[in-house]
């Protein structure tokens, strides 16, 4: 008797839990009915969380799916004259959303600075015009937000915050099954997750680093263009974009259909660039339009073997302020310089894209200047290092000197003893 | 003239003070000569040593900052802005492993030649005090440039002391000054090494002296049976200091040879949250007991290894203390030939455990 | 005879020990010697005189080992924030038109209280105090104020 009663209690307990707490959060006294029968039949949504936004907000489940969450009788509570929706249908989801998203009186009320626009943008979308055309396999508000454990996006938890999106968007993009006939690979994540921006933002946690939406968008997700591409990259590299536009290159490059950006770094698996990507060879991307000896092949040689100086030059200045470091020599004024160096180092990469070779030359000569001064500093402090044996060969002699006339005074007065005594 | 004035000083000074007894006892102390001789003078260059560091640890303190912010800063401001800044840094660090190493021999030298023999137990007792008191001013003084190295030494240094049964975790508590190494640790260390251990070993060296100055120094026991006509000594003062004072020059000579061309590096900033760099090693007066630990299972019995090597090191450091009063049978230990064996196998476990350190 | 060994033992521990003590004490007066730079670290910095940075312009200033941004944002205001960006150590620039602090390698804009306003910057420039003393204009670091 008492032992079976026991699941009874842990049945009640769990429920008051699940209705009773989040009603405490709200300050609610009021029954739901709904949580009440969704629990007891083990029929609870998929990923519900408690700490739901709308839950939070002091919503329940009737402000989405209507009804009555008073009503003690199922029939009366999910009854349509009550208002009762249920579960919308893949297509109407957006408007079922948007029943109050789209709504600015209603939701200033909740968050006076939150956009309103998100379906008419999601309809823009490639998304949102495919599932207006009848396709439901494309992802709707739901596909992405979650729709009983929604967190905002700055919520670490939420699968729309930066770190998760690759993963959220990687649930269809990634279903070979879903992309078939699509046209779309299904090698995005991968290829992101090891792209200097998916590691920024997967591994080093930098929040700055683009997710899929910074450059697609999000509610309105569309593949960028040929032509927008390199707005996308720009938005974020201001100087290579504005380089690159007025460039020679930049302009026949758009007019000839290249993706600009794109055509030399790559989209998901953009890597860090290196260096080499100046370095002409058979392989290399230029050749399809230049061939040896052109002027582009020319310039390219000249800013390539200029930086290649620059860098090694930096990394030579580099490799000597440790040294400087190590011996706990003075190393500010190297330390100083060599930032310059670096910076010169960064903006010598970023001006590649004017394809213009005099203007990399000069930016060139210019931070080679800083680097050699770094190391000119480098050169002192190890001449200060060596010159003090300089004054250790002074102070040894003078101490030498009195070794030597202590020994001869210990010998005369060993000499004048065994006189005394003989 | 000026023979007047220094007599008309010393007749002011003796009708106050009566030197006279003072000048009969430098007179009658006396240091025998025989072919261990050299040992009687390793004491005095551990001395030496110390005074060399009391003189450049003072200069050092005009312009060290303890503080997590500020220790590394200073010492590099102190290297590379102050002039010769180097030099007594770098006097300073060598002077004191070789403080360490001298003490060491001057130990061994009196295991060997028999010298803690009764009566001179407490000057033993005080040596080996000395000498603990030696590696720990080096412990503590190690951590004081707050570099990377030095810090993690400092940790793992201070983490084998939990080892020790019942009160382990709080003497690391209390000599962390918290429960991991932080500024906190640096005040401490700093504390101790500036102040505690100078007061207590300026106090127990006092001690030490003062024995050896009462008691004259010891004979050899193959010296005590020469026939009196045999026995050779040279007078204390002035030829023994006069000797003294040409040694202490040429390891002055040595000690400056190092610190000018084999610097010690100030190495990077100590990071608390950085990982661990490779190649940490305690220094080398602490290597043989760092690997022996190293060595030991990590069970012992029923006992932790570590706790078990802590245990080891703690009854082996008062059996060593107890040598002058130790027997075997009916014969004191010292008349045995067990004491040279012991010596010698304490001494190549050391020196064989350093180098397996090092290797 | 008699003047030779005794005699000249005696001068040549005389030099010696000059030489000896000199070698000594000479280091230490020269180490006692409070050097030009008398702290450890820099605290504060004069960087030149009102008059020579015109209204709405900025300069790079070094700040001990630090590069610090001065702008002088109108005629009576001048700040001063540390130039390297909070988000990959670029150097920062002042954007006249705008009156914002970019920085060019990923299009991060700063306000000109170092606020981060948008771009990748996770954190604000650090702030440090300008004050005109005599006409001319000081750097410091800013005092915790507890």
């Amino acid at each position: 008797m008492k032992l079976s009663s026991i699941p009874i209690l842990i049945k009640i307990l769990s429920l008051s839990l699940v209705c009773i707490f989040p009603m405490l959060l709200m300050g609610e006294t009021e029954v739901n009915t709904c949580v009440d029968c969704h629990v007891e039949n083990d029929l609870m949504p998929e990923f519900y969380l408690e700490e739901d936004v709308h839950q939070h907000a002091g919503m329940s489940c009737a402000g989405c799916h209507g009804g009555d969450p008073t009503a003690e009788d199922m029939d009366e509570s999910m009854s349509e004259e009550n208002g009762f929706v249920g579960i919308p249908e893949k297509q109407d989801i957006p408007a079922f959303c948007g029943k109050c998203h789209s709504n600015i009186e209603y939701m200033r009320v909740y968050q006076p600075r939150i956009p309103t626009d998100q379906e008419s943008q999601y309809y823009t979308s490639a998304h949102g015009k495919k599932l207006y055309a009848g396709d439901e396999r494309v992802a709707q508000c739901s596909s992405c937000h979650t729709a009983h454990g929604i967190l905002p996006a700055k919520d670490t938890r939420s699968s729309v915050h930066p770190f998760n999106i690759p993963a959220t968007c990687d649930q269809c993009h990634g279903d070979t099954k879903l992309m078939a006939g699509t046209g779309h690979g299904t090698n995005q994540l991968n290829d992101y997750a090891k792209s200097i921006h998916g590691v920024a933002l997967l591994e080093k946690g930098d929040v700055g680093a683009p997710a899929c939406n910074d450059c697609h968008g999000n509610h309105g997700a569309a593949p960028p263009g040929a032509e927008s591409v390199s707005h996308i990259c720009g938005s974020c590299h201001l100087n290579n974009f504005e380089y690159f536009k007025t460039s020679k290159m930049g302009q026949s490059s758009t007019s000839q259909e290249y993706h600009n950006c794109e055509q030399c770094h790559g989209n998901h698996a953009i890597m860090k660039p290196s260096d080499e990507l100046l370095n002409f060879t058979e392989s290399s991307l230029c050749m399809d339009c230049h061939s040896e000896d052109d002027a582009g092949y020319i310039a390219s040689a000249i800013m390539y073997s200029h930086i290649r100086e620059s860098d090694s030059l930096y990394q030579e200045a580099q490799l000597r302020m440790h040294d400087i470091q190590i011996k706990g020599m003075n190393d500010v004024d190297i330390q100083y310089m060599l930032k310059e160096s670096k910076q010169n180092l960064i903006q010598l990469r970023t001006l590649v894209h004017t394809f213009d070779a005099q203007q990399v030359t000069q930016k060139s000569i210019e931070g080679k200047g800083f680097s050699q001064q770094a190391i000119e500093l480098a050169q002192q402090e190890i001449k200060e290092f060596n010159g003090r044996r300089m004054g250790f060969g002074i102070a040894t002699l003078a101490f030498v000197l009195l070794a030597i006339a202590l020994y001869m005074k210990i010998k005369l007065i060993d000499k004048q003893k065994s006189n005394i005594s003989s | 003239m000026s023979k007047s004035i220094k007599q008309r000083a010393f007749v002011w000074l003796d009708e106050r003070f009566d030197l006279q007894p003072l000048l009969k006892m430098m007179d009658h102390k006396r240091v025998p000569i025989h072919s261990h001789t050299i040992w009687y003078y390793m004491g005095g260059v551990t001395l030496f040593l110390f005074l060399v560091q009391v003189f450049t640890g003072i200069l050092l303190l005009m312009y060290y900052r303890p503080g997590e912010d500020s220790a590394y800063e200073s010492m590099k401001f102190l290297l590379t802005e102050v002039k010769f800044g180097w030099l007594f840094r770098n006097v300073h660090a060598w002077s004191a492993n070789l403080m360490v190493l001298f003490a060491f021999i001057h130990m061994f030298s009196v295991i060997f030649t028999k010298a803690f023999v009764k009566p001179r137990e407490l000057t033993w007792i005080s040596g080996f005090i000395l000498l603990l008191l030696a590696m720990f001013f080096g412990f503590s003084g190690y951590l004081l440039p707050w570099n990377e190295l030095s810090f993690f030494a400092t940790k793992v240094g201070t983490d084998i002391m939990s080892a020790i049964p019942f009160i382990g975790d709080a003497i690391k508590t209390l000599l962390r000054g918290g429960e991991e190494v932080t500024g906190a640790t640096l005040s401490r260390f700093f504390g101790f090494h500036v102040a505690i251990l100078p007061l207590i070993t300026t106090l127990v060296l006092g001690f030490h002296l003062l024995l050896i100055q009462r008691q004259g120094i010891s004979e050899t026991s193959e010296f005590k049976l020469l026939p009196p006509e045999k026995k050779r000594y040279m007078s204390f003062f002035p030829d023994f200091i006069l000797r003294d004072g040409l040694l202490w020059l040429i390891i002055n000579i040595i000690v400056l040879y190092l610190a000018v061309f084999f610097p010690w590096e100030l190495g990077l900033k100590a990071d608390s949250l950085a990982p661990a760099p490779m190649g940490i090693k305690p220094e080398w007066y602490f290597m043989f007991m760092f690997e022996t630990l190293k060595m030991i299972p990590p069970h012992v019995w029923f006992i932790e290894g570590e706790t078990f090597g802590i245990l080891l090191f703690g009854v082996a450091a008062l059996l060593w203390l107890a040598v002058p009063f130790a027997r075997i049978g009916r014969k004191p230990l010292v008349e045995s030939k067990w004491i040279t064996i012991l010596g010698l196998v304490t001494l190549s476990y050391m020196v064989v455990f350093t180098i397996i350190g090092y290797l | 005879m008699k003047y030779g060994r005794r005699e000249f033992i005696n001068s040549l521990l005389g030099f010696g020990g000059i030489g000896g003590l000199a070698s000594i004490f000479y280091p230490v007066f020269q180490f006692l010697i409070p050097p030009e730079i008398t702290e450890a670290k820099v605290s504060s910095l004069k960087v030149g005189r009102v008059d020579e940075f015109p209204a709405n312009s900025s300069k790079i200033v070094r700040f001990g080992r630090i590069p610090v941004i001065l702008i002088r944002s109108d005629r009576d205001t001048f700040k001063a924030l540390a130039a390297t960006c909070t988000h990959l150590d670029c150097i920062v620039q002042y954007n006249q038109d705008r009156k914002q602090i970019i920085c060019a390698c990923h299009n991060g804009v700063y306000d000109l209280s170092g606020n981060n306003v948008s771009g990748p910057p996770p954190k604000p420039l650090t702030v440090y105090t300008v004050s005109i003393i005599d006409e001319q204009v000081v750097i410091s670091e800013e005092k915790n104020i507890v």
